[in-house]
């Protein structure tokens, strides 16, 4: 329908693309609430098992995560900055860099799960962890998993999902990081930024995920 | 609008619409397949949810028919396909009662997540909002056609346990704890498959938030968009808050029977599956309703509002409190949040906290008796039209208010006590579900259809179908309050190992009779639809005069919608002004003719809200 504008300018003057991501991190805050607040209702009933199993994370390799995923945030505003501006080798730099970052940290997270998962509980561990209750055989993975205790059902829950939410962001930055070295290059800022909003949220997610699981033992 | 350039297109495309569904045409450039089935057009993805929601209506209304022959017949073989069912299911003809609770399980499931919600918010919401606000096509349209495209792999899946040898998902839609978690394969496939359908909602709901803001045509406020698009707006702020709790609701439930962990398993339960314990099943049921009490609002808020705006239509009249209606969606949909807790009364939460739900629950009371009372007022001293979508819209009323009333029964704890899990609350989620929404979308579809397919629905069919409808609707629902009061069970296999239900057996044979031919009369329904695709008769732009931008654009409307530019000037229910020459004003007319030759009617006159 050539020479109709029926397709006009938003009215927010916010682009659809970003608007609507706005709209779904509304709806991925409270996938994450459903979470945090079983946590919170579930801890306080657990306070023991969940202070006994939160000794047995480890806080270094997160931490080393809090920062990796904090520095893929700022270089994620930078790429999209220098988008932006049209510079499209730092653009490449700083979107290399963000995926380099979301790799270490998913790399690191494979090193804690397996960790775990090669973990096995010994008659003390299992006194504090499980209150005495042995190993379910029937488990489906080995070692401290989902079935180990309700805390650590949460920490793979949590963690997991997060985990997941940082490969459904890569992928579309692969895609964007290849794509600038076509022909055609690429050259759409608002999907970047509606990305980077995406990102953030990743990240801050973590940085709730940091304290609850890994530093805050709860009082006895 | 130019009239003849309208009729013009209007003839060409709906040539074409007639082979529609079967065949590809060439008319444009894009192939059979971009056309038809991967579509990113509006129209067409509405076409979609109403076929597919109407076929699993057809299988929900079957699970329905069998649960109502194990109630009034218990150890009789089902007539003619007894036979035919799979041995899982019957033996000899007769149910079992493993197949019952699948049965129960599947038939609430179904309507809810594969019948009323993509039927109320899919179908109308793709095909109402670019129209309504006088756009192309929504925001993103790819994303449209994704959250379409998620739903039957998703509905495959729900149903996947059909597969397994234990059979279908069997702990209730409501699919509660324990007894879910130790329930087989099926219930795995329902949780992924209830998640996806989420998934699929949650992308359909930030897109529809997404175009009716960003994509209004120029003069259309958010106070001048019709009663329907305003509820699919709360709607859609709904589905986005609420649905991804139910998500990690069935996420830790997925959890808890997949890898073992014991989210809503309790300390030393004894089950054929090892848990540690140390979880809360109460918790699964808090989280749950927290998505399930707004799911309820998410099927009706938007048959009440095409109901609004049907009624408006056949009453030539404004709609009596514009505004107020629009505040009391938005009041309904912030209740919704916060009165979770009614439905657990029995739980075994702290009875304080259920006096607090029992309190915000009747406060709902208000915002549905102002809309109630707008719709009568609507009506009121107007030129009433009966058409099917007007009777259907009528209907919506009546039984809401049935509903609604047996609504306030159950919110008050101490009635609640001696109700819960019985036939009450059976009847009760059918006045407000079937008689609520589904005539409300049946209103919807009777008014809207000239515009979908081009084609006038039989008029004379249409009114056979409300009227059996209504009938059989009433006869089937109506006595499951007396059977709910005389205390029996919702969930029941074979009521009468008891002897006090043993009375009651004529009456479910009674209900099952009633309900049968409700189901036949739905099957009107559908030779309407197949026979008008076929053979009906082509429709007018407006067949109804209504005000409303759709009923400005071709019909069936082309791809891209409109012919020209749409621009606003007034509210979308300015019917039978004082002085003008019509009896309806259509949103894109800035000067209104006046009765007097050559005058223009003094808008001042008669502004509405």
């Amino acid at each position: 329908m050539s020479g109709l504008s029926l397709s006009h300018e938003p009215v927010t003057g916010v682009p659809h693309g970003k608007l609507a991501m706005w709209g779904f991190l509304a709806s991925e805050i409270m996938f994450f609430s459903g979470f945090f607040g079983a946590f919170i209702v579930l801890r306080n009933s657990n306070l023991d098992v969940f202070s006994a199993s939160a000794a047995e994370l480890n806080k270094w390799l997160a931490l080393v995560n809090t920062v990796v995923l904090i520095g893929s945030s700022l270089t994620m505003a930078l790429s999209i900055l220098q988008l932006q501006k049209g510079n499209v080798k730092l653009f490449r730099l700083f979107m290399g860099l963000t995926i380099l970052c979301g790799l270490i940290f998913l790399v690191v997270k494979t090193v804690e799960y397996s960790g775990k998962f090669h973990h096995v509980l010994d008659e003390h561990e299992i006194m504090h962890l499980r209150n005495g209750v042995p190993p379910n055989p029937d488990a489906l993975l080995p070692g401290i998993n989902p079935s180990t205790n309700v805390f650590f059902a949460f920490y793979f829950l949590m963690t997991g999902f997060h985990a997941i939410h940082v490969v459904a962001g890569l992928i579309p930055m692969v895609f964007m990081f290849f794509k600038s070295f076509t022909k055609g290059g690429y050259n759409h800022p608002v999907k970047v930024e509606a990305l980077g909003l995406y990102w953030h949220f990743v990240d801050l997610v973590w940085i709730f995920l940091f304290p609850i699981l890994y530093l805050i033992f709860p009082a006895h | 609008m130019s009239a003849s350039s309208a009729v013009a297109h209007n003839h060409h495309d709906a040539d074409s619409h007639g082979h529609e569904h079967h065949h590809g045409h060439d008319h444009h450039e894009l192939s059979f397949i971009q056309k038809y089935i991967f579509s990113t057009d509006h129209k067409v993805i509405a076409r979609q949810f109403m076929f597919s929601a109407l076929f699993f209506l057809f299988i929900g209304g079957f699970f329905a028919l069998l649960i109502r022959w194990q109630l009034a017949y218990p150890g009789k073989a089902i007539p003619i396909i007894g036979n035919l069912l799979p041995s899982t299911w019957v033996t000899d003809g007769i149910i079992q009662a493993s197949f019952y609770t699948q049965l129960l399980t599947m038939h609430g499931s179904v309507m809810i997540f594969l019948v009323i919600i993509p039927l109320a918010v899919g179908m109308f919401g793709n095909f109402c909002i670019p129209l309504m606000l006088g756009t192309d096509d929504m925001a993103l349209p790819k994303l449209n056609m994704f959250s379409f495209w998620l739903m039957p792999p998703a509905a495959m899946i729900t149903m996947g346990g059909f597969w397994f040898p234990d059979g279908m998902a069997a702990a209730g839609w409501t699919s509660y704890p324990p007894l879910a978690v130790i329930n087989g394969p099926g219930q795995t496939c329902w949780l992924i498959g209830v998640f996806l359908i989420g998934f699929s909602s949650i992308m359909g709901g930030v897109n529809y938030i997404t175009t009716i803001l960003n994509k209004r045509t120029p003069g259309m406020t958010l106070f001048r968009m019709p009663l329907t698009v305003w509820a699919l707006f709360i709607t859609a702020m709904l589905i986005v808050l609420g649905t991804p709790v139910l998500a990690a609701a069935l996420s830790m439930q997925f959890f808890d029977q997949f890898l073992g962990s014991s989210f809503f398993i309790p300390d030393n339960l004894v089950t054929t599956k090892k848990f540690v314990g140390g979880g809360q099943a109460v918790l699964f049921q808090h989280l749950f309703w927290f998505y399930s009490h707004p799911a309820v609002y998410i099927m009706i808020l938007t048959p009440m509002g095409i109901v609004s705006d049907v009624l408006a239509t056949f009453a030539r009249k404004p709609l009596y409190g514009y505004k107020a209606m629009i505040f009391a969606l938005m009041a309904i949909a912030f209740l919704g949040f916060i009165v979770w807790g009614h439905h657990m009364f029995q739980s075994g939460m702290n009875p304080l906290l259920g006096t607090t739900f029992m309190l915000s629950t009747i406060v709902i009371a208000v915002p549905s008796a102002i809309k109630i009372f707008n719709w009568l007022g609507t009506i009121w001293r107007g030129n009433i039209h009966f058409t099917a979508a007007s009777m259907n819209a009528l209907a919506f009323i009546a039984t809401f208010i049935v509903g609604g009333l047996s609504g306030v029964f159950m919110a008050s704890a101490p009635i609640d006590i001696y109700i819960h899990d019985t036939y009450f609350i059976v009847a009760h989620i059918h006045y407000v579900l079937f008689g609520g929404a589904l005539f409300g979308i049946f209103a919807g579809i009777y008014y809207w259809f000239p515009k979908m397919f081009g084609k006038m629905l039989n008029e004379n069919l249409g009114r056979k179908h409300f009227y059996w409808s209504f009938i059989f609707f009433n006869l089937t629902f109506f006595p499951m309050h007396i059977l709910g009061v005389g205390g029996h069970m919702r969930r029941i296999y074979d009521p009468y190992i008891y002897d006090f239900l043993k009375p009651f057996q004529p009456m479910n044979e009674f209900i099952t009779i009633a309900a049968g031919l409700l189901g036949f009369s739905q099957l009107i329904l559908v030779v309407n639809i197949l026979w008008t695709i076929k053979f009906g008769k082509k429709a007018p732009d407006n067949p109804w005069n209504a005000n409303t931008l759709e009923w400005s654009a071709p019909t069936p409307p082309p791809h891209g919608n409109f012919t020209e530019d749409i621009r606003v000037y007034r509210g979308p229910y300015e019917y039978s002004m004082p002085g003008a020459k019509e009896d309806y004003a259509p949103q894109t007319k800035q000067d209104i003719p006046s009765e007097v030759e050559g005058e223009i009617v003094d808008e001042s006159m008669f502004k509405a809200h």
